[in-house]
């Protein structure tokens, strides 16, 4: 079910250079949300919406979090909102990560790049509630657009790379798997990032059954109605990345 | 009678608010929000004689207060959309009218899913769509030639068992030229307007944001524009008008209205809010009670009068 709530900024924070976390407080955070959804926000000023990963849902405090990087107007002015703005989220959208076909204490490997974590750490928290053991792989261009890396290493063993070395291992996410996480065999595989990531991943498991990626797209409704989205699959069709996915097995879908 | 009911031919509808073709797929993301027997009728998403992938992406890049398109007409192709869309409204929604919109690249592809799709059994009337500005060949190309769109008009209207309604495009010199022509080979109406062509560029990569280069622009951006359209055609022609163009509020559509619509579709603002045709429905009657109108029927046939 899709609900259009309106929900109140009650945290705005810059968590790395240009990147923000904003808490939205409101009904949206009692609704069934699964790992890997999204929502797509009104922001004033902007005529279309802005699809965001769902990167927390805090049902006791009453609010859901994300996290986005400035890119462009419409983040720019998200960036500029004050405490108590209210904005209408449509939500929970999409299909998130399967973990509900997991085995008992499942060893997942979790694969991040830059603002591709949101989806993942909430991913990741209610992976380790389940008791299941994690490795997290994380990427970020440079130091200062490091963020959550304390977050992610409190439920499982985590490492990072940049992609100029300032900060912890030099080099690509690749670089990292093949350094860090290519010894494990993981019952899962979860992956979120730029397309080279995704790409990568895909490759790397393409034979893997339970390894998936959540992908990106331009988008404007949202829920799968004006087509805007779509992604090819092997069998010379398509889907829609907002309501088909966004999370796919990474054979699903051509990035 | 209900005091929202307004009657074109082939479409008796108790509002006289409906989704536009391409802002509400076949209905079934809508029909999972809210109760489509609600709406006055749906003009579903076009219906091309095989299945049609689109355009690649972008599709879709904002603009001020609007957006610019160019899916291309991706749909499962006529025989698909006979087989499981249709039969999910008609199953789930028995008090839906439907319009099907019918595109094609040649005269005879526009024929043959007229033929196919435009049965009393399954659907109320069929919105021809010879505008379209995103797709290779025929599309707006007939839209935009008087002869053509006169030609065409008169091999669908044949072939057609239900009335046929022409969507015409914004993209020409005399939008009254081509209604004219139009209207000589009997249509039931017209549906207008289709989307604006337009540009947008990217400073960092200096090429087009979208990957078909040119979009059709819709939204707010475009009310005026339809508005004065549908009054050209409106004082010009003889037939009815479904208008569309930027519709958001209850405002708009009683604007419409007096412009010279009989009935309304409301595109880009479902991409936004998913539920605005719902809300404008439940809406509508307070904005009337605010201006003094009693029904849309009064307020089409005072409009009439006076002219």
């Amino acid at each position: 079910m899709v609900f259009d709530d309106q929900l109140t900024v009650i945290q705005q924070k810059e968590i790395a250079v240009g990147t923000f976390e904003m808490c939205l407080a409101g009904e949206m955070a009692k609704r069934p949300i699964h790992p890997g959804q999204f929502v797509n926000i009104q922001i004033p000023e902007a005529s279309l919406r802005r699809p965001f990963g769902i990167a927390e849902v805090n049902q006791q405090a009453g609010y859901i979090k994300i996290i986005y990087r400035v890119v462009g107007a419409g983040t720019e002015a998200m960036a500029q909102l004050a405490l108590g703005t209210k904005l209408q989220v449509l939500g929970p959208l999409g299909h998130g990560f399967p973990i509900d076909q997991l085995p008992k204490k499942a060893t997942v490997l979790i694969v991040s790049g830059g603002t591709g974590l949101p989806p993942l750490y909430e991913l990741t928290r209610v992976l380790a509630a389940r008791g299941h053991q994690l490795d997290i792989a994380l990427g970020f261009p440079t130091k200062n657009r490091v963020f959550y890396e304390e977050n992610m290493a409190q439920f499982g063993h985590t490492e990072v790379i940049t992609d100029d070395g300032t900060y912890q291992n030099k080099g690509l996410i690749t670089d990292l798997l093949d350094q860090s996480f290519s010894t494990k065999s993981y019952d899962a595989v979860y992956a979120c990032g730029p397309r080279p990531l995704e790409l990568a991943v895909s490759q790397r498991f393409a034979q893997h059954p339970q390894a998936y990626i959540s992908a990106e797209a331009r988008m404007a409704c949202g829920i799968g109605i004006c087509n805007a989205c779509v992604v090819r699959t092997p069998d010379n069709g398509y889907k829609k990345v907002c309501s088909d996915g966004p999370v796919f097995h990474v054979n699903e879908v051509i990035l | 009678m209900s005091i929202l009911a307004t009657n074109l031919p082939g479409l008796n509808l108790k509002n006289p608010i409906m989704p536009a073709s391409g802002c509400c797929g076949f209905g079934e993301e809508l029909g999972q929000l809210y109760d489509l027997n609600q709406l006055g009728a749906i003009m579903i998403k076009a219906a091309t004689p095989e299945p049609k992938f689109g355009n690649p992406v972008p599709r879709v890049a904002e603009t001020p207060d609007g957006m610019l398109n160019a899916i291309g007409l991706q749909n499962p192709g006529v025989a698909q959309i006979i087989k499981t869309k249709i039969p999910y409204l008609q199953q789930n929604f028995p008090e839906l009218p439907i319009i099907a919109n019918v595109a094609g690249a040649t005269e005879a592809d526009y024929v043959a899913v007229c033929q196919q799709i435009g049965k009393p059994h399954l659907v109320s009337a069929i919105e021809l769509n010879i505008s379209c500005p995103n797709v290779a060949h025929g599309g707006m190309s007939f839209g935009v030639d008087p002869q053509m769109a006169y030609e065409l008009t008169k091999a669908c209207v044949a072939a057609s068992e239900v009335p046929v309604y022409v969507k015409l495009s914004p993209n020409v010199t005399n939008i009254v030229t081509i209604a004219k022509a139009i209207e000589k080979a009997n249509p039931a109406g017209f549906t207008m307007i289709n989307t604006l062509v337009g540009m947008r560029f990217d400073l960092t990569t200096r090429q087009p944001i979208l990957a078909n280069q040119t979009g059709g622009l819709s939204g707010p951006a475009i009310l005026p524009v339809a508005l004065h359209m549908i009054h050209q055609v409106h004082l010009a022609c003889d037939l009815p008008i479904i208008g569309m163009g930027g519709i958001q509020k209850p405002e708009d559509i009683l604007e419409m209205i007096i412009a010279g619509a009989d009935a309304v579709a409301v595109g880009t603002a479902n991409l936004i809010d998913p539920f605005i045709c719902n809300k404008l429905i439940q809406a509508l009657p307070a904005t009337m009670a605010e201006y003094n109108i009693e029904s849309i029927e009064s307020l089409i046939q005072q409009r009439d009068k006076i002219e």
